[in-house]
């Protein structure tokens, strides 16, 4: 099934399972989500269940903190990643804080599903990475599924999960199909995943990134008989850098990948991570396929400015190149 | 809209009432059948003027001991006697209350231990303890942002269906934040049993209400939001009580929400770290404290015979126990160790958190908790 189909499988069987858990944003009830993601869940589960909100970003990660310290699971939307900025007083000071603030009295099983990333084409603020902002505000877990398989399980995991979770949907993917094992969970919160293993190279990334890299992959082994070993990190913040690690001693280079803004964006936290605890495991630096530090593009330049399976694969030339002098000349 | 009126050039003068009161500043009382249908005996009464001397002594205590480097800072809610004791006694232990940084008098109605509040204060911890129990959300500095939550919380009580409601707190600078604009709209589109507790007490640190909206009243805001706005003397601790009762009853009845704006004063600075001086006249501050509520009240109790021989010893000792209590807790009180900051982040144990505090620990001597 696609990954549209997934998530909105993944909400029918918590909503089933749980009377708690609650699905909540704009457009969702009526219309069913503007990619259709929520379908069915209004009139499945009544209007007390699945609900439209009125247009107030703020309002709704507020509501959700309300509902929560109330015991319920909600599950809110914000419509697109580039809405989300009016949220973010209430995900920052409150939804990530409640918990540390009250000694571990009240904790808030928030799920916010946000519709994220680019390469669709859209319209302005529609296509942002907003994961930086998140991952560096302790209390919360970000995960970014890239595969309806883990569309399904790490949204079933969020919602089961104490913690707040913010979900970060790449739409690229909402209709790429993949098999969805219902019956046997995807690795947890927290764990990464390998998705094509090899020996040259390590390749790390997330979300909607991540078909890209494979696609890269395939090139790299095809074409210049590289073997590239892909990892999809699936969780940013708890993240597993025990697998980027066994992973680094064994290629001993390594390249990140994010559609995300080159200053600070989540490659920084890991090339730094690598260089600082495998240094002496690395032939050559971590490198970053990143997008640019200028405000995302207009639609039609959309296309040249997100990383793709070219950018990425100059990195990886540029990783197997630099060798270290041979002291045995 | 009809030809004529505004667009011929009239002006609109919007009617503002005076403010619900029952007690006059002089002690007599403007309504007495207002003031009968409260159905008060002189126990109840006294117990209302106890509450709040108690109050306004425990908040001298907080300033002493913040002038004394023993708090970092404290807001003071000098002034604000009878909007909380008033609403205190008009709502019931079930129902949530969101409330600001200075409800003092909510939380000592609810048994909250005035330590606990003092080492928040203090800079020891980021919240009190003991909240949560007693069904108050954490206090809230980032203004406003509360008032979300009790909307969440008050959906949660509307599904539940348990005759409890919420109260939200909020002052006259909160009400030109969006987060309040957001809560008040859905709390209205959704009909949500929330009582919107709007403490006007004339300043959002320098700035009077005058700039802070070109509303009529505070209440007058409600109707955009499709709920009745309740304005009453807040330093009128009888008429702060009714309006509150009579609010909580149409929540708990289903109707919706509730705005009610209590007319008062801040007589103190916004926190130990203001001074009031700066911005308001003397004049200001005489013509507010011949509103005071706490005189007020007892010229009323006096009038009427109804404070007895062991009322001001009786009062002056609770309070007396209270700041020896809180004194204890406070004075040269030890930090929780550093390591504590992190403790409760998420229930999920993070690997990279956990070396993060082994490395603390390390620096603060290594081998245990600091």
């Amino acid at each position: 099934m696609g990954m549209s189909l997934a998530i909105n499988t993944a909400l029918v069987d918590a909503m089933t399972d749980d009377e708690r858990v609650l699905v909540f944003g704009e457009d969702v009830a009526r219309e069913g989500g503007v990619f259709r993601v929520t379908a069915g869940l209004h009139e499945r589960f009544g209007p007390t269940r699945c609900f439209d909100t009125p247009l107030a970003e703020s309002a709704i990660v507020g509501v959700s903190i309300g509902l929560a310290i109330r015991g319920y699971r909600p599950v809110p939307e914000i419509q697109f990643d580039g809405f989300v900025y009016p949220a973010l007083d209430q995900i920052i000071s409150h939804l990530a804080k409640y918990r540390s603030r009250t000694q571990g009295a009240i904790t808030l099983p928030v799920t916010l599903r946000v519709p994220s990333f680019g390469g669709i084409g859209a319209a302005d603020r529609h296509s942002d990475s907003i994961e930086t902002y998140l991952v560096h505000t302790a209390g919360i877990q970000v995960v970014s599924p890239a595969t309806p398989d883990d569309a399904y399980w790490l949204l079933r995991h969020s919602i089961d999960a104490e913690d707040p979770v913010i979900f970060l949907e790449p739409k690229r993917r909402y209709w790429n199909k993949g098999v969805v094992d219902l019956g046997t969970p995807a690795p947890a919160i927290g764990r990464a995943i390998v998705r094509r293993p090899g020996d040259d190279v390590t390749e790390v990334t997330y979300g909607g990134m991540v078909g890209v890299a494979m696609e890269a992959a395939e090139m790299a082994a095809e074409d210049d008989d590289v073997s590239v070993e892909v990892i999809d990190l699936r969780s940013l913040s708890p993240l597993d850098f025990e697998t980027i690690a066994t992973s680094v001693r064994r290629t001993q280079r390594c390249v990140v990948m994010h559609e995300a803004a080159r200053t600070l964006g989540f490659g920084a936290e890991i090339a730094a991570r690598v260089q600082e605890e495998l240094f002496y495991d690395l032939e050559s630096p971590v490198l970053r396929v990143t997008g640019f530090d200028t405000p995302y593009p207009p639609a039609r330049l959309e296309g040249n400015w997100l990383p793709d399976a070219d950018r990425l694969l100059d990195a990886i030339d540029q990783a197997l190149a630099e060798d270290r002098v041979s002291t045995d000349a | 809209m009809g030809s004529g009126g505004w667009l011929a050039g009239e002006v609109p003068v919007p009617d503002v009432p005076d403010p619900l009161r029952i007690v006059a500043p002089d002690g007599s009382i403007t309504d007495p059948a207002l003031f009968d249908s409260l159905d008060l005996g002189p126990v109840e009464l006294s117990g209302l003027m106890r509450a709040m001397v108690v109050m306004r002594d425990l908040d001298e205590e907080y300033v002493n001991l913040q002038r004394q480097g023993q708090l970092a800072l404290w807001p003071p809610s000098r002034g604000q006697e009878a909007a909380q004791v008033g609403c205190a006694h008009a709502i019931e232990a079930t129902d949530w209350l969101f409330p600001t940084y200075r409800e003092l008098g909510l939380l000592l109605h609810r048994g909250i231990d005035v330590g606990a509040i003092g080492l928040m204060w203090r800079g020891a911890t980021n919240g009190v303890a003991g909240m949560t129990e007693r069904r108050i959300a954490p206090l809230s500095i980032p203004i406003g942002t509360q008032v979300l939550h009790a909307a969440g919380a008050a959906m949660a009580a509307q599904m539940e269906r348990d005759d409890s409601i919420v109260i939200a707190f909020l002052g006259d600078g909160a009400t030109s934040e969006g987060d309040v604009h957001e809560a008040l709209n859905f709390a209205g589109v959704f009909g949500l049993p929330c009582v919107f507790f709007v403490q006007n007490n004339q300043w959002a640190i320098s700035t009077p209400v005058t700039s802070q909206t070109a509303a009529p009243s505070l209440a007058h805001k409600a109707a955009g939001y499709g709920m009745p706005g309740l304005r009453v003397d807040g330093n009128d601790v009888l008429a702060t009580l009714l309006v509150t009762r009579q609010a909580a009853a149409w929540c708990r009845s289903g109707r919706g929400p509730v705005l009610v704006e209590a007319v008062t004063y801040r007589t103190g600075p916004h926190t130990t770290s203001d001074d009031p001086s700066r911005y308001r006249s003397a004049e200001d501050e005489a013509a507010a404290a011949a509103l005071d509520p706490i005189t007020r009240f007892r010229r009323f109790l006096d009038d009427r015979g109804l404070i007895d021989e062991g009322f001001d010893a009786g009062t002056a000792q609770e309070s007396q126990l209270l700041r020896s209590a809180l004194r204890s807790a406070v004075f040269d009180a030890a930090d929780p160790s550093p390591a504590s900051t992190f403790d409760h982040v998420t229930a999920y144990p993070d690997p990279a958190r956990a070396s993060q505090r082994r490395q603390l620990v390390a620096e603060l001597g290594g081998g245990h908790d600091g």
